[in-house]
């Protein structure tokens, strides 16, 4: 600590004369600048992340009370999508699927792995900024134009996608299969075409710059866990994405030129139609390559923040740093080789299915791991609660609470009967609703300070904490025993079920609480707006915590340290460390003799 | 009026939230307390809420297993689906189990280990004997629920037996057809190419074959004078001329089904029908699930059994009724209780309601009720068209016999 500070002294005012006049537009809008370009993706995420959850406070509505007048629809919706307020069938649809493309890409993925890596990676290694500047910026460009396509598919004559987020062929292929499936599809198709570029272009530099700028004794083995899920992240990202731009692409040309990939043997609305020889299966593998690690693309950042926040806030090291980055590499490689249990009631053979049953069922072993790593880590702490802690502890619980559904649904037997009901809905948001977004929230209240130079108000952390976590279990556990009475996903009722009048009930349950939850992130929006421009001055390190981002100045500068880059000497989690005075070392404070690392 | 008020309301709140934050902030400040101290209380307050969490959360959770048992479905009604249950029903065992300890554990230190001045936090950064228990002990519990799971899904999964029922669900947007293979015993073939209204699943016929291709040089004559007798903007023109294009192959595909003389006798028969289907009871039946248009999915939850139907590709799936109807409407007390098939893949706007009933019955009442379907093609319009080929065959003879 004091040797920075010192160091800061020494070249502060050497800073003044290099400081150069920045434009507006060069240091808001086309910022090559990493700090911006998080800020940018984290407001454009939860922008897209507000809209996502009102779609979806729309079609709760439609579930809970089936056919039943709301002014708000037919506010938001007007006359065509919701005629006297009752939402229109095939726009249920469309919400439903734009809820989840939205949630998945644009806030779990690209806002995610966007805000987080791009703040911390730089910071945490000591490097001066990303490995390429510019592809950063346009890394950033290419996800805003892609939201704002996905956004504008709402607005179309026929709808938006509406095959649900895993836009299946040949219902997502063929106009006549359903209106959603003509302009709309098409403008989710080119958006996903940019999106992808665009986190490839992410995903790369984050490769690069944490394989190459780390700063002097940052070794592999001293990376914040932070980083490490960052990495394998980019690298799932990298191998994964383009698979995605193979299906898509094949699916535009399938659309748009007449190609067969995906189609065979179709008969639609009075026509015999040309294509022989496709399968859709063949779709179903290529989405689901990308759509399996992507699961864990949302999640692992979630994770690595986790981490970081339960390490700094028990005042306590991590327990099993070096299982924990063991478990990280094997859940990524093993991601790679379970996603036909996607696929077991899709036609598959039953016999490729026994393999993914297995290796999907391994996955649990180092989740296990880090789920007891983070209990241990706990255990025997002194534990701080900030409003970031609470949503580490409370993303711990979802993440157990949601995996282990997951070895239910993981079985294949047991797949049968449960495969696309509520139980998968429900298992599915706990682990990506609720634990996924408990880690961005972790975040965002952890690294505000270092984001914006000021803090959040800690008491209405609290209330969105305890409402969001009361309101995320209300909506998502219920829907397991939906789902156990056998009512599919993606029905716009079910009134026309005897079987299913047990649900109602549990439906409202489920609407009400997604009402509470929804209201709640509203103290959340009201906090983050206010405390960037009132919220009281962070001082340089208010968690008093141990990685490199903490000996920056407050304020921002390009370069991120005055003077020369910091020097590592040790691992980034000695807290509490005996025969120490405070209960935490910075990463760039020399051991002392005799000190071991750890 | 009341838009007005809705607005007034939320701007209302927006500047009390903002007034109350100014004033939390203004005394925060002249307290000298830093928004990064979490001050003691605070911390109690939450240690206290996980507590009180953990037990609302538990709560929450046998209030509901109490609750809502009698709306999950009832027993099995298949053969397989007994073993499923009871897969289930181990698995849910060993993972509420796993559920209630690792939440307590987590909600119980987050209350116990909270900040106190006065105390260090234990030094604790790896234990190799810890790291082992919790890799082995999952992956041992994980190797029973693989090992398990796999036999009960091979099983399942097994190729139908010799003389199980085979019944044919065809899927369109957004019903269900059912077709059986009569009395011969033999599913006649069919293809997409064939369907009209008069043969939705478009078997494959002399008939059907004939009528078809009528159809589709009728199109292209029709298709060919409105080309020559009107004018048309020029994408018009594009799909006219793509009609008869596809409308030309489609005759040519069509024409090669009769190649190699197959025998097409055997759709004859066969029984087709809507809105609900019958089974046997203890008699097992094999689907051959198929769909025309998109990819859509037989659930029929009753008896533990799904499998999609995808377009270009027939999937199977069979299971053995073991609860009749009748029988099932008295465990569940409800005479109008019938099992369904539904469709459990988004396939389009009605994709809610795509739905079959199912009746399960004794094997006297399934051939009684099989007996009084009409075939696709009936022995009296069978022995008309065998008339008529005969006279054909009489006359060729006399021909033959004159020259």
């Amino acid at each position: 600590m004091s040797a920075t500070a010192t160091v800061q002294e020494a070249h502060a005012h050497e800073h003044e004369h290099h400081h150069e006049k920045e434009s507006f537009v060069s240091k808001y809008i086309f910022s090559q600048d990493h700090k911006m370009i998080s800020k940018q993706f984290l407001t454009t995420a939860i922008f897209m992340g507000v809209i996502a959850m009102m779609l979806s406070v729309f079609f709760r509505l439609q579930l809970a009370w089936p056919g039943e007048s709301f002014d708000i629809l037919n506010y938001f919706l007007g006359d065509r999508w919701a005629p006297d307020g009752v939402l229109d069938r095939n726009m249920y649809l469309s919400l439903v699927t734009i809820h989840g493309t939205i949630m998945v890409f644009f806030v779990l993925t690209g806002g995610l792995s966007g805000t987080f890596s791009n703040l911390l990676i730089p910071l945490q290694i000591g490097a001066r900024d990303m490995a390429s500047g510019f592809l950063n910026m346009l890394s950033y460009w290419f996800f805003l134009v892609s939201s704002i396509i996905m956004l504008s598919s709402l607005f179309v004559e026929t709808g938006a996608a509406g095959g649900g987020w895993t836009i299946y062929p040949p219902l997502s292929a063929l106009p006549q299969a359903m209106p959603a499936s003509g302009l709309g599809m098409t403008l989710w198709l080119v958006s996903m075409a940019i999106f992808i570029a665009s986190s490839l272009l992410g995903g790369l530099n984050y490769i690069v710059t944490i394989l190459n700028l780390r700063t002097k004794g940052m070794k592999m083995t001293r990376l914040p866990l932070t980083i490490w899920a960052f990495f394998i992240t980019a690298v799932l990202g990298v191998l994964s994405f383009p698979v995605l731009f193979a299906a898509v692409l094949l699916l535009i040309m399938d659309r748009s030129l007449g190609t067969s990939f995906y189609l065979s043997d179709i008969y639609i609305g009075g026509e015999a139609l040309d294509p022989v020889g496709g399968s859709p299966i063949l779709y179903e593998h290529l989405f689901w390559f990308l759509g399996h690690p992507e699961v864990y693309i949302v999640l692992l950042p979630a994770l690595g923040i986790s981490s970081e926040v339960i390490a700094t806030n028990s005042r306590k090291p991590i327990f099993g740093y070096r299982a924990m980055i063991g478990s990280i590499m094997a859940i990524g490689f093993l991601s790679f080789i379970v996603w036909g249990h996607h696929m077991f009631m899709s036609g598959m053979n039953p016999f490729l299915g026994s393999v993914f049953v297995f290796t999907t069922l391994l996955i649990a072993i180092p989740s296990a791991v880090k789920a007891f790593n983070y209990i241990t880590t706990i255990w025997k702490g002194n534990l701080v609660f900030t409003p970031a802690m609470l949503f580490s502890i409370g993303l711990v619980s979802t993440f157990v609470t949601g995996g282990l559904t997951g070895i239910i649904l993981a079985d294949s037997a047991l797949d049968i009967n449960i495969h696309d009901t509520y139980f998968v809905v429900a298992h599915f948001h706990i682990v990506m609703g609720l634990s996924a977004i408990f880690g961005m929230f972790a975040g965002v209240y952890h690294w505000f300070p270092k984001m914006f130079g000021r803090m959040m108000n800690s008491k209405l952390g609290y209330a969105h904490f305890w409402m969001t976590i009361v309101g995320g279990y209300g909506v998502f556990f219920p829907m397991h025993f939906v789902g156990l009475a056998g009512a599919p996903r993606r029905y716009y009722q079910y009134t026309d079920y005897p079987m299913f009048d047990g649900v109602y009930d549990l439906n409202v349950v489920v609407t009400m609480f997604a009402i509470f939850a929804a209201a709640a992130q509203a103290i959340f929006i009201f906090n983050f707006f206010w405390s960037v421009f009132k919220g009281q001055r962070a001082s340089q390190n208010p968690w008093k915590s141990n990685t490199l981002e903490w000996t920056t100045p407050v304020e921002h500068v390009h370069g991120n340290w005055y003077g020369s880059l910091p020097e590592v000497h040790r691992w980034p989690y000695d807290y509490s460390k005996p025969g120490k005075e405070l209960d935490y070392v910075p990463q760039n404070v020399p051991l002392t003799e005799n000190e071991e690392e750890h | 009026m009341e838009k007005m008020l809705l607005v007034i309301a939320i701007i209302l709140a927006v500047v009390g939230i903002a007034q109350i934050a100014k004033v939390y902030q203004v005394t925060s400040e002249l307290q000298k307390k830093k928004e990064e101290d979490i001050s003691t209380s605070s911390n109690k307050m939450n240690a206290n809420l996980w507590l009180i969490f953990m037990i609302a959360f538990f709560g929450f959770f046998i209030y509901q297993l109490v609750n809502y048992t009698d709306m999950f479905l009832p027993v099995s009604a298949s053969e397989h689906g007994v073993e499923i249950d009871k897969l289930l029903n181990i698995n849910w065992i060993i993972i509420i189990t796993v559920f209630f300890i690792v939440n307590f554990l987590l909600f119980f230190f987050s209350w116990k280990y909270v900040h106190n001045k006065n105390r260090k936090a234990y030094f604790f950064a790896h234990d190799n004997r810890l790291e082992l228990i919790w890799t082995v002990v999952p992956s041992i519990v994980l190797a029973f629920i693989i090992i398990y799971g796999l036999s009960v899904w091979n099983d399942i999964m097994d190729d139908p037996s010799e003389d199980a029922l085979e019944v044919q669900l065809y899927a369109k947007q957004f019903d269900w057809t059912a077709r059986y293979p009569g009395p011969d015993g033999i599913m006649g073939e069919s293809n997409y190419l064939l369907i009209t209204s008069q043969n939705p699943l478009g078997l494959i016929t002399e008939e059907t074959i004939e009528t078809r291709v009528a159809e589709l040089k009728e199109g292209i004559l029709k298709s060919e004078n409105k080309l020559k007798t009107e004018v048309l903007p020029d994408n018009q023109v594009d799909d006219l001329e793509d009609r008869i294009g596809s409308y030309k192959r489609q005759i040519a595909r069509i024409l090669k089904f009769r190649e190699g003389d197959p025998d097409f006798s055997t759709a004859y028969d066969d029984i087709i029908v809507k809105g609900e289907f019958h089974l046997p009871i203890r008699k097992e039946a094999t689907f051959n699930i198929d769909s025309r248009d998109v990819i859509h999915s037989a659930y029929m939850p009753h008896f533990r059994a799904q499998m999609n139907a995808v377009p270009g590709m027939t999937t199977k799936f069979g299971f053995k009724p073991t609860i009749t109807t009748d029988s099932m409407r008295t465990i569940l007390d409800d005479q109008e209780f019938n099992y369904v098939l539904l469709c459990n893949k988004v396939c389009g706007s009605a994709h809610y309601n795509m739905q079959m009933s199912i009746i399960v019955e004794s094997e006297e009442d399934f051939n009684n009720w099989l007996s009084e379907q009409k075939p696709f093609v009936s022995p009296e319009e069978l022995k008309a068209k065998k008339g008529s080929e005969e006279d054909k065959v009489e006359e060729d003879g006399q021909l033959a016999e004159i020259n």
